[in-house]
């Protein structure tokens, strides 16, 4: 024992820390603040120390060359030892390290924990979400598979948008004219070094600042942050009523930190390592590429944005929403902290919430993608074809055949790109039904090159069957005495 | 000592110091940035666009589309499966030919070819084109990319090396005006 205090005495007689250590634990801290609600930045932090050490431990496999990647993945899958699991950790880390970086900015949000004197620990906090998406995004990328390819194709075409130096853009993204070796060692660059290096510095600024500044003492209704009284007042506060921050606060942020650890874990071991999906060939052409996780709602928002308006969304969008966050303590510097007086803050939060929640939700099943084998592997439900003449069960064939159901569904089978046609005979008469099977119009490709009158007779012979029972078809009036085969009515004589 | 210039001979020599060090640093700026842009100006390079032969041009039957695969031209050591590159033949009438990128034009995802219904679908956002490759609905702004072809002793070539996208349909892909 006394040798270890004598070694330790020995190492701070050079290294001159214990001092400094020292004053950072036992520094005190608001008491309310020793809460359940503080405990994300430091799980963040847990969480991307876990991403470091399974991220080295990955790098001792897997080769980052467009040719060994993939193959290299399903090495660290099936013949390393636990390597499904080291990439189960790594890829749930980094959708848990997300998750709880969004959640403490939420927390600090709502608490006005970004206000003075504290607006650039808010600051670097913005540019630690994009480094923590970068690494989401590069990640993804690493994984190199379909979805990864397809992804970065994606990438890409958006980066060719932004005018003028678009396609340059895109030349140095991908670095060279196609998505190759060069592409996935540029990521692997990004990804390895100069993004980890960022969040890095970051980090440590970002805690320098929790450190000199204090940690938010928690928001009290009607104790309004002013510039020249908070800074007095935040030190009367924790001289009087504070607690030193080892072993007063630290407790919790140590026992969330296990609790976050072992989800992670427990959801390696249950659910597995993240892909990868089909090597990325890309000849292979039978695929469906999805984003991860925290980019379906971009994936969502990509698909339902007006064709005209997604370039300026793409591009101006993503500028606004950053340039609010970063000008948000500027703007909103002094003030109330509570939530409970600042209702719009909270509004915010909520509709942020609710969209991201369903734009991911919709992504989920994506109506807005044909479903590409729905003409071939989902039949028309027998209680439509029952009872049906012959040039009927004509119409469905043909309805089979030219891939209407992959964008149209019966019986809530089939694509939802367009409407289900379940009783499509009610909203259109046979004319109508006609004119949008030639002409298309409203997002639906025009069939008038493709279907012989004969089979466009046979098509809508059956369309008009689909009416559900007690509701007749829609009729078109005046058809009959067009014909000539209806009762004749008088015309309206004018008076 | 304080001079006539306001300071002394040792912040002198420190400024200096701190000039030769500027000085070295836009010195060595200018290869590293010419590393980092090479990408972009290797594209400038006379030649990059080159002739790809696709194959025999009786693989491509008159009034068909199919699917042709070719290894990029240019290419690097590692690339591995990623230089094969895979677009649309549509053999028109049997004389004039159409050759199609399988990026779609809203964000580069491949489209696949349905023969039934003479379309192209696309799995990403449901885009979706005719047989010439004009737009047919969804969210594309335009019409499929275009190579340029041409038949040399019976075989087809186009003219392909950078993957088209939208705001770079490239030199060597024509656009298609929509038919609508």
């Amino acid at each position: 024992m006394r040798m270890i205090e004598s070694v330790g005495e020995w190492l701070d007689a050079r290294l001159q820390l214990s001092s400094s250590i020292r004053a950072t634990m036992e520094h005190p801290v608001p008491r309310e603040t020793a809460s359940w609600f503080y405990v994300f930045g430091s799980a963040a932090f847990v969480v991307f120390m876990l991403q470091i050490v399974t991220g080295i431990l990955l790098a001792l496999i897997y080769v980052p060359s467009a040719g060994e990647a993939w193959n290299s993945l399903q090495t660290l899958n099936h013949d390393v030892a636990l390597g499904w699991f080291i990439r189960g950790l790594h890829g749930w880390g980094s959708n848990f390290m997300v998750a709880i970086v969004l959640i403490h900015m939420v927390q600090v949000f709502l608490f006005g924990a970004y206000k003075y004197p504290r607006e650039l620990t808010w600051v670097v906090g913005v540019l630690l979400l994009l480094v923590t998406l970068g690494m989401a995004f590069t990640g993804q990328v690493l994984r190199f598979d379909q979805d990864a390819y397809w992804g970065l194709g994606i990438g890409a075409s958006i980066a060719s948008r932004v005018p003028l130096i678009g396609p340059s853009i895109v030349n140095l993204m991908l670095g060279g004219p196609i998505i190759a070796g060069a592409t996935l060692s540029r990521f692997f660059a990004l990804h390895v070094f100069v993004i980890p290096g960022l969040l890095i510095a970051f980090v440590a600024v970002h805690l320098l600042m929790v450190l000199k500044l204090g940690i938010n003492e928690w928001p009290m209704p009607g104790r309004v942050v002013r510039k020249a009284t908070y800074i007095k007042d935040y030190h009367e506060l924790t001289k009087n009523d504070g607690v030193p921050f080892v072993p007063g606060a630290v407790y919790k942020d140590l026992f969330f930190a296990a609790f976050i650890l072992l989800s992670i874990a427990a959801c390696a071991t249950l659910f597995g390592p993240f892909g990868p999906s089909g090597p990325p060939d890309p000849t292979i052409i039978q695929t469906a590429p999805r984003p991860d996780f925290f980019f379906l709602w971009l994936y969502a928002v990509l698909s339902l944005l007006p064709p005209s308006m997604e370039t300026p969304a793409l591009l101006i969008g993503p500028m606004v929403v950053i340039l609010a966050l970063l000008l948000l303590p500027f703007v909103f510097g002094e003030g109330e902290k509570s939530w409970r007086r600042r209702p719009i803050a909270v509004l915010t939060i909520l509709l942020v919430a609710v969209a991201l929640g369903t734009f991911t939700r919709l992504a989920g099943n994506a109506p807005w993608s044909p479903v590409m084998d729905a003409w071939s592997g989902i039949p028309i439900p027998s209680n439509l074809l029952r009872n049906r003449s012959a040039l009927e069960r004509q119409g469905a064939l043909v309805f089979q055949l030219k891939q209407c159901h992959n964008c149209h569904s019966l019986g809530d089978q089939g694509g939802k790109r367009g409407p289900a046609l379940d009783a499509v005979a009610v909203r259109l008469t046979r004319d109508q039904l006609v004119r949008q099977v030639i002409q298309g119009g409203g997002n639906m490709p025009a069939y008038g090159k493709n279907l012989s009158p004969a089979e466009t007779t046979a098509l809508v012979a059956f369309l008009d069957t689909l009416h559900p029972v007690g509701q007749s078809p829609a009729r078109d009036a005046s058809r009959a005495i067009a014909l000539g085969t209806g009762p004749i009515i008088e015309p309206l004589t004018d008076h | 000592m304080t001079s006539m210039i306001g300071f002394t001979r040792r912040q002198l020599l420190m400024r200096l110091g701190i000039f030769c060090n500027g000085l070295v640093a836009v010195f060595l700026a200018v290869p590293i940035a010419r590393y980092l842009l090479s990408p972009v100006a290797r594209a400038r390079r006379s030649g990059y666009d080159s002739w790809v032969p696709l194959g025999d041009v009786e693989l491509f039957p008159s009034g068909e589309t199919r699917l042709a695969t070719y290894r990029n031209p240019v290419v690097g050591p590692g690339d591995g499966d990623t230089a094969k590159i895979a677009c649309w033949v549509r053999n028109v009438d049997g004389k004039s030919f159409q050759v199609f990128a399988i990026n779609c034009a809203h964000l580069g995802c491949p489209v696949r070819w349905f023969p039934q219904s003479s379309l192209f679908m696309c799995p990403c956002h449901g885009g979706a084109y005719y047989q010439d490759g004009s737009r047919a609905s969804g969210p594309p702004e335009r019409g499929l990319f275009e190579y340029e072809y041409r038949i040399e002793s019976g075989k087809l070539l186009i003219k392909a090396s950078e993957m088209p996208t939208p705001g770079h349909a490239s030199n060597i892909v024509r656009e298609i005006r929509s038919c609508v």
